[in-house]
């Protein structure tokens, strides 16, 4: 079996490409607008999308909250569009519109017919400057994003739990901040405020147009140059996107977060980490090797110990994307086994990491992460609105399109020696945070 | 990342197969086994989908949660390989297996790569044909699957589920939770999960379709290879569910800011004549979409809820017109009381040419944006054939949709829409709703 498995391998590492083989052009227009065109010509679909740098962690501090309300409102009116034309018409056209936010983007887009296209462009380069906004708009639609805090954080305790951990992980941060926004800072949210906002960060020289599937990049350029061209840049817009630095973590931090509605007790740490930094990525790419070999699957480090071996554990995980503007957390959780307390399963991953620190990994594992990260490569080019995402967000945190096609070959460049070295700068008790999810106490 | 708003995690049942430049093959194995393919050679891999009629309601009452266990275990070791063993081989080729379960079907999605593609089905194979349930592992996802339960009794999405399955369905399987309860999965035994392995999957209710870099050849050995040596019959299936609508509002008190509430009338099924229509009215009154009267009423007006959507059920067994919304416990049954009175509108007053029209638009437009990759074309195809639609079905669908005239509205509209049966479960501490 060894044998065989030796032989595949090798066999893999020299047949699939280490570089996505998706079509990429990228253009920039005069007013500082970026374009990026991916080519799939197997569907006649375009997906047509519009990314502001800008996210939550942007927004002004007493106003959390306000880039996703602005998101929301985005579907009202402007001086040509109807409140709720805007999705209305995608629907006649036959397509279907979102848009969502995070902490370092927000980002805007429709999946239509490729001969849609113009329209798509038309409709979202005039919401881009020609906002209409009433009080009735404001009023309405802090109900709506009310109520989507309900019911993606208030009726959830592992949501709340994550929210009070991140404001324990980030002292200084606007990471520390839910994306979504404190519930009365929401409540509190203006007009004004939305408009501000808008004001600031809406414009060419702060977006990135990502169009991909059906279409030539030349016809994207022409009609990109036709519908977002006209517009002028921002002069104002902030030459940087200052956002308050964490300060160096000396202490380790803790916290027990407690509700009634909690079935399954659980332990998460998280630790400060860098992130994937342009033209640097090495350490992040040592540090998404670290946390597939350590919890990506069930044949990694912690769910063979905690799992397998010791049976403390019904599930184990560690997660690190890299992908953020600022510094980021590496992620352990371990959902102990019935009869297992938080310390005991706290300390069995303790003693997992130490002897990672220790030991390092072996070869075996980094070939098969690695063998995972290549062929998904191949399987990510089926999936045409995951690449477009992919450069979307890569280009909102303050990565390049060479750093996103490098990456592939940078992860697959690890050497187990730098994954060793990745974990001992990360896991160090000094900059992380445990938290311990846990029902009520019954009274004594 | 937070989105404006969510689909719903349903099965939207009304089919939507394929644009007509997708050519699909039918493929028949040299055992009698018959696939779908869409042949694409452009990025070298395959997407398998397999759907065995059966699922969740053939558990026995005894041995409730025992096909998910099983389903849970198909990947926890097979043939000479153990658990892990198992995961490395699946890893070290970098294909993907997911199995999983509903009410009505056991489906396996797997995607492989052209270059290993022979040990990867040979893996596929095992963990059909061989799984070997070994003690340690069936110990360890019965944990797992013991976790979610008690999870489940304290989410109030899957209370409200629960508390909606036990009052429609009555003493029917589709009664029962899929996963089983404490009790029951604490007493599957090994013997319990080689009984499902038996009747779960059988070659006289699988349907297939493949989507990529394989030949029909290639696909016809697959067939053979993955299924060749699973059992010819099933056990029969469960009869219908009779199903009760009493109307009215029917509460469980539970402590949370948020009331989460699922309500539904009868349905109709895939086959009736009038589906279309229906479909057409569900897409006007809740569907999906950010257009729909429920959307515009309950949200987009009056800030209720983020969202809040109707669809079309067609299980094998029942047919149910279902629809569910969250609201701040205190504004809740205002939700409630708008949704009761579009029902009553839609009723009273019927559809608009207009929104026939744009119906009409959106999912003839749509229809074609549906079919853009490997893995999404696969499981469209496997569920066109479990509704039993043609091989040509693509070619004549947007025919069927613009066939529907206001006459056909109107029927439909009289027909099924029934305000009286229209039954809401809440879950939470709502205000102005009296608890059961």
């Amino acid at each position: 079996m060894i044998r065989f498995v030796a032989a595949l391998v090798a066999t893999l590492a020299l047949s699939a490409p280490l570089k996505a083989a998706e079509k990429v052009s990228d253009f920039t227009l005069d007013n500082g607008m970026q374009v990026v065109v991916i080519e799939d010509h197997r569907a006649p679909v375009v997906v047509h999308m519009v990314w502001y740098r800008a996210g939550s962690a942007d927004e002004p501090p007493g106003q959390s909250g306000v880039a996703h309300f602005l998101e929301h409102l985005l579907f009202k009116g402007t001086d040509t569009l109807e409140p709720g034309e805007f999705s209305a018409t995608v629907a006649k056209n036959g397509g279907a519109d979102n848009a969502f936010t995070s902490y370092d983007y927000t980002a805007y887009y429709q999946r239509v017919a490729a001969d849609r296209l113009p329209l798509m462009m038309r409709m979202e380069s005039d919401r881009m400057k020609n906002l209409r906004l009433s009080e009735a708009d404001i009023v309405t639609e802090r109900d709506v994003i009310l109520e989507e805090r309900n019911m993606r954080v208030e009726n959830n305790p592992s949501a709340l739990f994550r929210e009070q951990k991140s404001a324990t992980q980030y002292l200084n941060h606007r990471y520390g901040v839910p994306i979504i926004g404190w519930k009365h800072e929401m409540e509190e949210l203006s007009l004004e405020d939305a408009l501000s906002y808008y004001g600031t960060y809406y414009s060419p020289n702060n977006a990135i147009l990502v169009v991909a599937g059906d279409v030539q990049p030349d016809e994207v350029l022409a009609l990109a140059q036709q519908f977002y061209g006209p517009i002028p840049a921002n002069p104002d817009l902030p030459s940087e996107r200052y956002r308050s630095a964490e300060p160096p973590q000396t202490a380790e931090r803790r916290l027990i977060f407690r509700d009634a509605r909690v079935a399954q007790p659980y332990v998460s740490r998280s630790y400060m980490a860098p992130e994937r930094d342009s033209g640097a990525q090495q350490d992040a790419a040592a540090l998404v090797i670290l946390s597939e070999v350590l919890g990506g699957s069930t044949t990694s480090i912690l769910s063979e110990k905690l799992q397998y071996e010791t049976q403390k554990a019904i599930f184990t995980g560690a997660y690190y994307s890299g992908g953020s503007l600022d510094d980021s957390t590496f992620d352990l959780v371990v959902v102990p086994a019935p009869g297992v307390t938080l310390q005991q399963a706290e300390d069995a991953l303790d003693d997992v990491l130490a002897g990672l620190v220790e030991n390092g990994i072996d070869d075996d594992r980094l070939e098969r992460v690695k063998m995972q990260i290549r062929a998904s490569e191949i399987y990510a080019l089926d999936n045409t609105e995951g690449l477009a995402n992919r450069y979307g967000r890569a280009l909102t945190q303050g990565l390049t399109i060479q750093d996103v096609q490098e990456w592939p070959g940078i992860l697959d460049a690890v050497t187990a020696k730098d994954v060793l070295s990745a974990a001992r700068n990360v896991l160090d008790r000094r900059q992380s945070v445990t938290g311990w999810l846990m029902t009520e106490e019954l009274g004594q | 990342m937070i989105k404006r708003f969510i689909l719903p995690m349903v099965l939207l049942i009304a089919a939507l197969p394929a644009r007509a430049e997708v050519q699909i093959q039918e493929v028949t194995s040299p055992g009698g086994l018959t696939a779908w393919l869409v042949e694409d050679h452009s990025i070298p891999f395959t997407a398998l989908e397999l759907r065995f009629r059966g699922g969740a309601r053939l558990d026995s009452p005894q041995a409730a949660g025992a096909t998910n266990l099983m389903v849970g275990l198909l990947e926890e070791g097979a043939a000479d390989l153990d658990s892990r063993g198992f995961a490395r081989a699946t890893e070290e080729l970098a294909a993907g297996f997911s199995y999983d379960l509903s009410d009505d079907f056991v489906s396996v999605s797997a995607r492989f790569l052209s270059e290993n593609r022979d040990q990867a089905i040979a893996l596929l194979r095992d963990s059909l044909i061989a799984p070997r349930f070994d003690q340690d592992a069936v110990d360890r996802v019965r944990q797992q699957v013991l976790s979610g339960i008690l999870s489940d009794e304290k989410n109030p999405r899957d209370i409200a589920a629960q508390s909606f399955r036990t009052l429609i369905y009555g003493d029917h399987p589709y009664a029962r939770p899929q996963s089983g309860s404490t009790a029951s999965v604490t007493a599957l035994t090994r013997e319990d999960l080689l009984v499902a392995h038996q009747n779960a999957l059988t070659r006289d209710r699988v349907y297939i379709s493949a989507v990529g870099d394989i030949t029909p050849a290639d696909l016809a050995a697959v067939l053979d290879t993955v299924l060749g040596d699973l059992p010819a019959k099933g056990p029969a299936l469960p009869a219908p569910a009779k199903l009760n609508f009493p109307g009215g509002t029917h509460v469980t008190e539970f402590e949370t800011p948020q009331s989460v509430a699922l309500f539904a009338q009868p349905g109709i099924a895939q086959e009736d004549p009038d589906f279309f229509a229906a479909y057409i009215l569900d897409l006007i009154l809740g569907g999906g979409s950010f257009e729909s009267r429920l959307m515009q009423e309950v949200r987009e007006k009056r800030g209720l809820t983020y969202g809040v959507y109707s669809y079309l059920v067609d299980k094998d067994g029942a047919s149910l017109w279902m629809g569910s919304v969250a609201s701040g416990n205190e504004r809740i049954a205002q939700a409630i009381q708008v949704i009761r009175g579009e029902w009553q509108k839609l009723l009273a007053t019927g559809v608009t040419e207009d929104d026939l029209a744009n119906a009409k638009t959106y999912l003839t437009g749509a229809y074609p944006l549906r079919f853009d990759g490997n893995a999404t074309i696969a499981k469209i195809m496997v569920g066109m054939q479990t509704s039993g639609m043609p091989i040509d079905y693509m070619a004549t669908r947007n025919d069927r949709v613009n066939a529907v005239t206001m006459e056909d509205m109107r029927r439909v509209a009289k027909r099924l829409l029934d305000p009286a049966a229209l039954t809401f479960v809440v879950v939470g501490q709502p205000q102005g709703l009296p608890a059961n």
